[in-house]
């Protein structure tokens, strides 16, 4: 069987820091992928070689069998990964319907303008937004910007999304609802790759997990193996969580 | 398998609820019959008194509403150009060499004008668009600038003393006083065009997507919009009309030369006109070339301001983006949130 997305050999290098090395991962129908590694080790730039924000020094990117390295991420959109960012980007004068209308007409679904409603209110409804179509994006809470990330992504209706630490900034409630949002958009039969610090949260989310550290690839398993790994314990405790982030850990 | 499948709840929800958002075609909706309205007013109102100090009035009016409602198109995708004037006068050479040298018709000589403007703005646009912000600015003017130098020393259009017409080429309009009406009358059907276009995009997906463009070029890359393309297809729609209006104008001008063409002033005040209706609507942009307009007529006409005129725009222009970014339309919405639906 194929993977649904294969990242074969991946470097990439930013001056003097080698960002990525020799990366290889492989997301399968359905499942979810977590990408975790201390702070500077790769994640979001492997989310941006994935997307076509970046094109890869080397190596191979596959989509659905299909090569898609260093194609530009509109032309990715459309092939059916949709990504939330870790730093939200709503377009902040547009409303929550118009973020998401732009998700559904520009992206893997690609719908016109007249038949976008319904992706766009499946989608709201999903995350929890579908009280809150007509607000400016601008004007929604830290959470509701995430859950606006993830609503517009969906509208697209990708084959696999992109998690960029939707979860940071959220308070313990918002942690737990977000869960079970993600839960259930995996349950629609979309595979996700997730990037998450929240160690308690990822470990109950993940079918599998890949541990980055320095740009390469330390571990990957279950998230039991992974979590026992003395290299990957190593590679955490020597590298310091920031405060916020460990406290999310302890509750 | 995808969320289309699944979730029958919410696609049951949302086919119960006949769509505010879903929207009748163009011809069916209000704002179309109001441009076509206002096409009608200007069209007529001079015509019906015969009076010709209206008419010219309303001539130079109409021109600016075309200006200022193109260059609204690509202030909706965040690009501020202000090289604008650009088109306008290239659209006004082309249209002026081919009725005087060629002796085409004038229709056909304005239509080439844009289609040729447009092509041009489409090659250009791939260029200078991969530069944002302020540096894109510089970049308009930079194109203004050197389309002007290089018209300056093109000789078969006259180089710095460009190009006069001459009376015979009225004839084919009725003579040149039946001409100016004729020519008054395809300037008034530009503006409506304008309008038309202005509307059409911004109800489209293709305006949406510069919308998105115009709030976070990246985001909306990410999700999809194929930003490069977009851009240089709101540069080109930008440029059609301008051109064609040129062409009209300087057509009834009799005369095209390069100062005036490329006049540089003439951009600053489109951004002006369109910032003091609001930005990113139709009406604002029409209702403030309008006004604009109107308010310059008297100023020129006003000996103690005759000489002014440029520094009341530069005021106003900050007044503007201190007190009201939102421009008159913006105050209209916060006040009447109604009228957000009747006049986009």
């Amino acid at each position: 069987m194929t993977a649904l997305l294969e990242v074969a050999g991946v470097s990439k290098r930013f001056g003097g820091v080698q960002a990525v090395r020799g990366l290889n991962l492989a997301v399968h129908d359905g499942e979810i992928l977590g990408l975790i590694g201390p702070n500077g080790a790769g994640k979001s730039t492997v989310f941006n070689l994935i997307n076509g924000v970046y094109p890869p020094d080397r190596g191979r990117i596959a989509f659905k069998g299909e090569d898609i390295t260093g194609k530009p991420p509109y032309r990715i959109a459309r092939h059916g990964i949709a990504r939330a960012h870790q730093i939200v980007q709503p377009l902040a004068n547009m409303t929550v319907l118009e973020n998401c209308t732009v998700g559904a007409c520009f992206g893997r679904a690609n719908l016109p303008l007249a038949r976008a409603q319904d992706a766009v209110r499946e989608a709201a409804e999903i995350v929890g937004l579908a009280d809150r179509l007509d607000q400016p994006a601008g004007q929604l809470t830290t959470a509701g910007k995430k859950r606006l990330e993830l609503a517009r992504a969906l509208s697209a209706r990708p084959e696999l999304l992109l998690l960029d630490e939707v979860l940071a900034g959220l308070n313990p409630t918002e942690i737990e609802r977000m869960i079970a949002v993600i839960r259930r958009i995996r349950d629609r039969g979309i595979a996700i790759l997730i990037i998450e610090h929240v160690m308690r949260a990822i470990m109950r989310l993940s079918d599998r997990i890949v541990v980055l550290n320095l740009g390469g690839k330390l571990a990957e398993g279950t998230p039991r193996s992974v979590a026992n790994n003395p290299e990957v314990i190593a590679a955490y405790l020597g590298a310091p969580e920031p405060a916020g982030q460990s406290a999310d850990v302890s509750k | 398998m995808t969320v289309q499948e699944l979730s029958p709840s919410v696609a049951e929800v949302a086919a119960q609820q006949p769509a505010e958002h879903r929207r009748a075609p163009l011809w069916r909706r209000p704002f179309m019959w109001l441009i076509v309205l206002v096409g009608l007013a200007f069209a007529l109102l001079p015509a019906w008194s015969d009076n010709v100090q209206l008419r010219e009035s309303l001539s130079l009016a109409a021109v600016y509403i075309t200006l200022a409602s193109s260059l609204n198109i690509m202030l909706g995708c965040g690009y501020v150009n202000f090289g604008n004037i650009v088109f306008f006068g290239l659209g006004g050479y082309i249209c002026v060499y081919l009725v005087s040298e060629r002796l085409w018709p004038l229709a056909a000589a304005a239509l080439a004008a844009g289609v040729a403007v447009s092509l041009l703005a489409l090659i250009f646009g791939m260029g200078i668009l991969r530069l944002r912000g302020a540096f894109f600015a510089l970049a308009t003017i930079g194109v203004n600038e050197a389309v002007k130098a290089f018209v300056s020393n093109f000789e078969p259009w006259g180089g710095a003393t460009g190009i006069y017409l001459s009376l015979d080429v009225y004839d084919p309009l009725g003579g040149p006083s039946q001409a100016l009406w004729n020519v008054y009358f395809l300037i008034v059907a530009v503006m409506t065009a304008s309008l038309f276009l202005s509307y059409a995009i911004k109800s489209s997906k293709f305006g949406l997507g510069l919308l998105a463009i115009g709030e976070n070029e990246d985001a909306a890359a990410v999700l999809g919009v194929h930003t490069p393309r977009y851009k240089a297809l709101a540069y080109s729609a930008s440029a059609l009309l301008p051109a064609i209006v040129g062409g009209l104008f300087f057509f009834k001008s009799g005369i095209i030369e390069p100062a005036g063409a490329f006049d540089l002033t003439g951009s600053i005040e489109a951004i002006v006109m369109v910032m003091l209706g609001g930005l990113g609507t139709v009406t604002g942009a029409a209702l403030g070339a309008f006004l604009y307009e109107e308010l310059r007529g008297v100023l020129l006409t006003t000996e103690a301001f005759s000489h002014f005129q440029l520094v009341i725009a530069g005021v106003l222009l900050l007044a503007i983006v201190l007190f009201a970014p939102g421009g008159l339309m913006g105050f209209i919405y916060r006040r009447w949130p109604r009228m957000r639906r009747l006049l986009e």
